[in-house]
């Protein structure tokens, strides 16, 4: 074998600004596969970010001010209990359905995860998902009516006299809203539990920790910060509350949501301005919930749900 | 203040059994474990053995036979109240937990006072030697020393039995052999017997007292190390033990336990392990036996070599297509013709098993 070494000359290092642009885009991590980003930003772009940032606009230019600039708007809104007061029935409905189906999500989740069966509960807590709201609250009427299969068991069982209300009240709008929320809140949770190592268990019930306190100690702690994911997305989603609130709901009285409140004020009373002030302040509303719950949830452990590096 | 085992004669495994299904992972495994016994579990993948680590801790449950610790039964009982430590395979410490917490987690659970944990936490993480590390978490720390922890763990709480099921196969080669001296300075110290679960005949060799020898859910042979090293009771134990070569061969004739074969073309004496009643039969030799030699009664031609430093080790072939793995003290190289022999006593004899 020949050596070639003394041939070489021996090159100064490249200088800095002899590097070429392309080269240097790509030390900071763009490069022609970048621009792969473009069609969804421009998706993005055009319907998100305009369409709420026109929504503001909007709201800042109230009708009855024709159309000048000003916070009349948002100074109606929370003069007017009967159009502040929503928030509080929307609040007063999300947070507890919320809860609701994450306490009932986290024991069915850490039953399932060990059954074989899985995939076949699985699809039947999906069909309520697909179905939507709006066949739910048909069903429901239906079920839970004045007449429905549910009232009139319990009448001919003597078990009460006469029909209780569950539908068109507060009552019937909760129960919908668990219904539809329920496997959204399950799926979820159920992805989360499945991510922790089933060693970990072993271990704590190895090291003698009974189920009680493995799940205080090691399930909870791991799936603290996916409860918390799981709530802010829940939370945003029966928030959001409309087509249950108006079917199943009283929409003129207990159950008049945010929602319904923008929806009359957009296309009841055509004041498209104040429409979009109320869906702001909508907005506004869920950001401090979920900023509130991101920031409690920090305190959390974050990390892999595993055991090792096996 | 020490860590030292809990007092127990023995464990006693009675026809203990599970099955999948219809698939019969542990056919009636019976076996006897004394207090401060270092006991193997060596078999293939499959055969069992971590089956049979998961039925002792109580992670399953059996489908027949007992279990006994002198004379009280614990099969029915949970894992948590059976009061035996498990190191994990891919060590299962609490991912949120620091290295304290994790190795104080079992001491916490018996509800014992706060200081008596600290000092028995501080004894176990100087036990493994990661003092000075026992506030980081485990993703902060390497695989040996997340090992470590494992085994500090399991033992800070002083169980009777530590089970470790292939607690080493997540590690690199020099670690490995590192942490083999490691566990068994460990269970010399706190005294518990341990059941240790591996592939492995070099680490179960060089650590165990006893070695069991499980294939197909069942118990080949137990032995000491000697033992199988030596004379390993059937050729699929042998095989496992490092016996390569797996011969069939003819018997010819029979002297005092000697036995003289045809093996192909050639003619071999080895020495019967049980008594033969049928002429087929299998010879078991290692290759670190089968050497070149003058007179050596089998030709063969070399297929490949390598070198390992003081000799080299190579695979040949005989005209029958018969294959060997030999050891020779001189250079060979792929394509010579070779005369190998083995001395008599080294070639083991086994009847052939009926299929």
């Amino acid at each position: 074998m020949t050596t070639t070494m003394q041939s070489i000359p021996l090159s100064p290092p490249a200088e800095p600004d002899r590097i070429s642009l392309s080269q240097r885009l790509a030390r900071r991590g763009l490069d022609v596969t970048t621009l792969l980003l473009v069609p969804a930003l421009v998706f993005v772009l055009a319907l998100f970010v305009y369409p709420a940032l026109y929504g503001l606009w909007l709201s800042l230019h109230p009708m009855k001010a024709n159309g000048v600039f000003g916070f009349g708007n948002y100074l109606s809104f929370f003069s007017n209990p009967y159009i502040y007061g929503t928030i509080l029935t929307t609040l007063e409905l999300a947070v507890p359905v919320t809860l609701i189906n994450i306490l009932l999500s986290v024991p069915i989740a850490l039953r399932v995860r060990h059954m074989r069966k899985q995939r076949l509960l699985t699809t039947i807590l999906i069909i309520p998902i697909t179905l939507g709201t709006v066949l739910t609250a048909q069903g429901m009427l239906n079920f839970y009516g004045p007449l429905g299969w549910f009232n009139r068991t319990l009448m001919v069982l003597h078990v009460i006299d006469s029909p209780v209300r569950l539908v068109h009240n507060f009552t019937g709008v909760f129960l919908s809203q668990i219904v539809s929320g329920f496997p959204f809140c399950f799926m979820l949770i159920l992805s989360y539990v499945s991510g922790i190592d089933p060693s970990l268990e072993q271990a704590g019930a190895m090291l003698g920790a009974g189920p009680t306190s493995r799940f205080r100690h090691i399930i909870l702690p791991l799936l603290g910060a996916g409860l918390a994911i799981t709530f802010c997305l829940a939370f945003v989603q029966a928030f959001s509350v409309f087509p249950s609130a108006v079917l199943v709901g009283a929409p003129s009285g207990p159950t008049r949501v945010i929602a319904i409140a923008a929806f009359h004020a957009a296309y009841e009373q055509y004041d498209y301005s104040m429409g979009s002030a109320i869906a702001i302040i909508m907005g506004l509303a869920q950001i401090i919930v979920v900023a509130i719950v991101m920031k409690a949830s920090t305190a959390l452990y974050r990390g892999p749900a595993a055991g090792g590096k096996g | 203040m020490t860590i030292s085992a809990k007092n127990f004669r023995e464990l006693r495994l009675e026809r203990m059994r599970r099955d999948f299904g219809t698939h019969n992972a542990l056919k009636d495994i019976s076996l006897t474990i004394k207090r401060g016994e270092f006991i193997a579990l060596l078999g293939p993948s499959g055969c069992g053995k971590s089956t049979a680590l998961n039925c002792l801790a109580g992670l399953l449950p059996l489908t027949g036979g007992s279990i006994w610790v002198d004379e009280t039964r614990i099969d029915h009982l949970k894992p948590e109240d059976r009061g035996f430590g498990m190191v994990f395979q891919n060590y299962a410490l609490f991912p949120h937990m620091s290295l304290r917490k994790n190795i104080g987690f079992g001491l916490r659970m018996q509800n014992k006072p706060k200081d008596v944990i600290d000092a028995k936490v501080e004894e176990a993480l100087s036990l493994v030697r990661l003092s000075t590390q026992g506030s980081k978490l485990p993703g902060q720390i390497s695989g040996g020393q997340q090992q470590r922890v494992a085994i500090a763990r399991a033992i800070v709480v002083e169980p009777p039995l530590v089970l470790m099921d292939e607690p080493l196969s997540n590690l690199d080669a020099k670690l490995r052999l590192e942490m083999r001296a490691e566990i068994r300075r460990i269970h010399n110290m706190i005294g518990c017997s341990t059941i240790y679960v591996t592939h492995d005949q070099d680490e179960a060799l060089s650590l165990a007292d006893r070695i069991v020898v499980l294939r197909d859910g069942e118990v080949r042979q137990v032995g000491t190390p000697q033992e199988l090293y030596a004379r390993p009771a059937h050729a699929d134990v042998a095989e496992f033990m490092g016996y390569r070569n797996i011969l069939k061969a003819e018997a010819e004739s029979e002297v005092n336990g000697m036995l003289n074969m045809r093996l192909g073309a050639a003619r071999l004496s080895g020495s019967a392990v049980e008594a033969m009643s049928g002429r087929d039969v299998v010879a078991a030799l290692r290759p670190e036996d089968l050497t070149p030699s003058k007179d050596g009664p089998i030709t063969a031609s070399v297929i490949s070599a390598e070198y390992r430093g003081r000799d080299f080790y190579g695979l040949a072939r005989t005209e029958d297509g018969m294959e060997l793995w030999f050891r020779s003290e001189i250079a060979v190289r792929p394509g010579e013709d070779l005369r190998l022999g083995a001395p008599a006593d080294r070639v083991l004899v086994y009847p052939t098993r009926a299929a």
